[in-house]
């Protein structure tokens, strides 16, 4: 029984390996590149996807365990080629310097704002726990904050 | 102002490209008249579209540090274009003999690192952006039949001095200034004042194709029928390849090839980094790879040596301090001066070797045939990686494509080319098939080119006044350039390894330097401002003992030994004495300094502590403010800086630099070293190695960046080197406890 998922909205059936990484299923197989490899054992965050709207590190979620299930990347936050308002928000702070990890920094604060929509600067740090190695915290706190500003939400 | 410019070179390159030999400002531009379909392309770094959009390419590779942005900035400038129709990239082109990717060396330049893709970018680029004007103006002179003194021109249009509103747009010229002949001489250039670009805060350009998640980065690239390569390698650094069964490897679904890769001497192929072995599988993807890698049984041989990083440094320690030492430098009496010196102080301090850990795991995609060889990678210097494919595969340079792409983040790392060298060679041995090596964490974190650890003796002798008479540094090292274990010489000592140059001590009349290797196995390379990133936080630590020793503060103690004009420094970093004062003057005023307190530790006591350094061109001072917390915890709570990197391009893009190196040296000083124990490294991935996240960062930071005339100096690394010393001197002021021993961890438990 191949497993089937849906994928930025479409549906995708997979018949190889079950073990595989969702992040090798992502990036390999359907192409889309915007989820990143950093660590492949759940510790960065640069891999990290919706799966049912929440956040999760796609490189230790085995296809298995999105059998049936909808994954969103940064590829499909965006309606109809608009930017997701958290993009915005990344993109009025001008948060990136080499900018690997920011799409799964953006996918880990769509879901942290869902949750809490007008979070304090404590509470950014304390649930958001992706590594940027080029350390742009200073800005993406501010890019949440300013996305909570403008109600941004999924 | 303009570039030094090697005439033969230019001629050369332009017979090469079979053009028609032009004069020298033109040949600045590397002639390639481009195909008119998408708009004329003047030269390689500029093509301008007949709707007026411009495309600015620049040869500096993009790593994070803002150079993609910062050096179209300059070109757009004196081309006198509006800002917001500027889109960027990457030069791409030919490899050809002794040339920096598809220039001749020494006009721009090429890949990253030094913080010197703007300082040295800054006077080619405007002449660039300026003879490109001076065609377009030919051109519209020639088209409106006016003669050119009344044409100017403004945000990409050329104009009519006496009837402004007789406009041309550059897209209707740019076809026909493609192919003008250059006018003679230098371009006329912009003055400061007429500025519209440099010097006003810009976004990235690139920022929103990251954010969408568009493929550029190296990992993202791939090409028709690309294979997946990884790589085993053993546990112990230097062993070799004993056994291989590799059946149930190539069993697994999607295996296509398993290949032996024997270790490479440093210098045997390419620059002088070395290459452990390893056991490379090649798969349909990355995850068979993976697969067939954990299914390989491969033995070892034993190295000679098994090394314990904390015994070679107490021996390198041992040898600096007793008879084994190397002076490297010395003025004046210094024995003399310490014997007169009213009070001695001496204190050693110890830094560890650290990973570069880019978020984007070292990858390359090669292609090998019998005629040609193509690489897709992110690199911080593609005629390197060149010259290792030449090397591997013996293919001349021009049959050898580099295609460099968006580093997600260099450090220095991407400096080296041993992943590329890997790719090739795995590459060579599947001749026709391109290949994408990628590295796991693990086997990037075990296999870098290492920032070397230090043990330093720091001594200096103070007079009644409380003045520095005597000074000595003394360094023990694994030294930058990539030596191996039985390497004792100090041969390949590189500059800066021992700060001979750094201020205070080289304002000492009577000083000394020396010098000790600390072995082993590892490979060392450039890492964020290499040798100021250790000996920063020396010297501005020792500093700081030496103010209190002389009852001193801080700020008074450092300003009194700055004074007058020297100019320190070498060839390519020179800093005056001056500009260094300036900034900590700045920085005691805009910090509002009130002096130095020290507290007595526990939660809740609070620190201030400053560091100012030069490095690499530009000069930095910080103010950390830290807090105590339980257990030996402590926050930084706000970071007071103050920059002077001269003329600045875009403060957006140096206010960004700060921000990150601040972090980067707090991550590095909190948690970060690379130890050996029984020949194995001892950190594998994040969990060993632990990369600071948002909890422990520092979220408020100020930036004053001092307004200067000099010429423009680079900010990817002149931040980070003041930071440590900074905070450490905070941590004093708070608990009473000096740290000389890196990461801080839990010392202050
Ligand atoms: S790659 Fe998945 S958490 Fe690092
Ligand atoms: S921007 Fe480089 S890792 Fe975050």
């Amino acid at each position: 029984m191949p497993i089937t998922l849906k994928l930025n909205g479409q549906p995708r059936a997979w018949s190889g390996d079950p073990d595989q990484p969702l992040l090798w299923f992502i990036r390999d197989d359907a192409g889309l590149v915007g989820t990143k490899f950093g660590c492949g054992i759940g510790s960065c965050g640069a891999c990290t996807v919706h799966v049912d709207g929440a956040a999760q590190r796609s490189c230790v979620t085995p296809m298995a365990a999105v059998d049936g299930k909808s994954v969103t990347t940064i590829e499909g936050i965006g309606k109809d080629g608009a930017l997701h308002p958290v993009q915005q928000a990344w993109l009025d702070e001008d948060v990136a310097q080499c900018g690997y990890c920011q799409p799964g920094q953006i996918m880990a604060a769509i879901d942290f704002l869902q949750q809490n929509p007008s979070p304090d600067e404590a509470a950014i740090r304390a649930s958001i726990n992706n590594l940027c190695r080029c350390g742009t915290y200073v800005r993406i706190a501010r890019a949440i904050q300013r996305a909570a500003r403008s109600g941004a939400k999924a | 102002m303009t570039a030094a410019i090697d005439r033969r070179s230019f001629f050369r390159l332009s017979a090469v490209a079979g053009s028609l030999v032009l004069a020298v400002p033109r040949q600045a531009l590397a002639v390639i008249a481009g195909p008119v379909e998408d708009g004329a392309a003047i030269g390689l770094f500029v093509r301008i579209r007949p709707d007026g959009r411009v495309i600015i390419r620049t040869p500096s590779t993009e790593i994070g540090q803002g150079t993609s942005t910062a050096i179209p900035m300059i070109i757009a400038e004196e081309l006198d274009v509006a800002w917001d129709k500027v889109t960027v990239g990457m030069m791409t082109g030919q490899m050809r003999e002794g040339m920096e990717g598809p220039l001749p060396p020494g006009i721009f330049y090429e890949g990253a690192g030094g913080s010197n893709a703007v300082r040295r970018s800054y006077a080619p680029a405007r002449e660039v952006g300026a003879t490109i004007r001076q065609l377009l103006l030919a051109e519209a002179s020639a088209v409106l039949g006016l003669p050119l003194d009344r044409l100017a021109t403004s945000e990409g249009q050329v104009f009519d001095r006496q009837q402004p509103r007789r406009r041309v747009d550059y897209g209707k010229l740019a076809a026909g200034a493609a192919v003008r002949p250059l006018p003679k001489g230098p371009p006329p250039l912009k003055s400061p004042d007429q500025f519209r670009i440099i010097g006003t805060p810009q976004p990235q350009k690139e920022a929103r194709a990251v954010i969408t998640g568009q493929p550029l980065y190296g990992i993202d690239q791939s090409m028709p029928g690309m294979l997946h390569a990884v790589c085993l390698r053993p546990e112990v650094v230097d062993a070799q390849i004993a056994t291989v069964d590799d059946k149930a490897a190539l069993a697994v679904p999607g295996v296509r090839a398993v290949i032996r890769l024997p270790a490479i001497a440093p210098g045997a192929l390419y620059d002088n980094s070395p290459l452990g072995a390893a056991v490379a599988v090649v798969a349909e993807s990355h995850w068979a790879a993976l697969k067939g890698r954990d299914a390989l049984k491969v033995t070892w041989t034993e190295p000679a040596l098994r090394e314990d990083s904390a015994a070679m440094v107490e021996a390198g320690y041992a040898r600096l301090t007793g008879a084994g030492a190397v002076p490297v430098g010395a003025a004046g009496d210094a024995g003399a001066a310490f014997a007169r010196a009213a009070k001695v102080v001496e204190a050693r301090y110890d830094a560890p070797m650290v990973a570069h850990a880019t978020l984007e795991p070292q990858n390359t995609i090669a292609l090998v045939t019998a005629e040609r060889c193509e690489i897709v990678t992110p690199t911080q210097r593609p005629s390197l990686c060149a010259t290792t494919a030449k090397a591997i595969t013996g293919l001349p340079l021009d049959r050898i494509k580099i295609t460099a792409v968006r580093s997600g983040g260099g450090f220095g790392r991407r400096l080296s080319a041993d992943q590329v060298a890997e790719a090739v060679l795995i590459a060579k041995a599947m001749p026709g098939v391109p290949v994408k090596l990628l590295w796991t964490r693990e086997c990037d974190i075990t296999t870098d080119v290492y920032r070397n650890g230090s043990a330093q003796r720091l001594r200096a002798g103070l007079d009644a006044s409380g003045r520095i008479v005597a000074w000595q540094h003394d360094v023990a090292t694994q030294a930058r350039r990539y030596r191996r274990s039985d390497d004792q010489s100090d041969k390949g000592l590189s500059e800066g390894e021992v700060p001979v140059f750094d201020a205070p001590g080289a304002l000492v009349a009577d000083r000394a330097y020396r010098y000790a290797p600390i072995f082993s196995a590892v490979a060392r390379g450039s890492w964020r401002a290499p040798g100021a990133n250790i000996h920063g936080w020396t010297e501005q630590c020792f500093v700081d003992e030496l103010a209190e020793a002389a009852g001193a503060d801080p700020f008074d103690f450092r300003l009194a030994m700055l004074t007058g004009d020297a100019v320190l420094g070498n060839d390519r970093d020179r800093y005056s004495v001056k500009r260094l004062a300036r900034v900590i003057a700045e920085l005691k005023t805009r910090s509002g300094w009130q002096g130095r307190r020290v507290g007595k530790g526990g939660a809740g006591s609070k620190g201030r502590g400053m560091a100012a350094h030069f490095s690499f061109g530009s000069y930095v001072g910080h103010v950390v403010d830290v807090t105590m917390g339980e257990g030996g915890a402590f926050s930084v709570d706000r970071v007071v800086s103050v920059i002077d990197c001269g003329l600045v391009i875009n403060p957006n893009g140096v206010t960004m630099q700060n921000e990150g190196a601040i972090n980067d040296a707090l991550n590095t000083a909190l948690s970060l070293e690379i130890t050996l124990k029984d020949g194995v490294v001892q950190q594998r991935n994040f969990d060993s190695y632990e990369m600071m996240r948002m909890d422990r960062a520092a979220l408020r930071i100020e930036t004053h960046i001092l307004p200067s005339d000099e010429a423009p100096s680079g900010m990817g690394e002149p931040s980070l080197p003041p930071f440590a010393p900074a905070l450490c001197n905070a941590l004093y002021a708070a608990t009473g406890k000096r740290i000389r021993r890196l990461p801080i961890r839990d010392q202050l438990a």
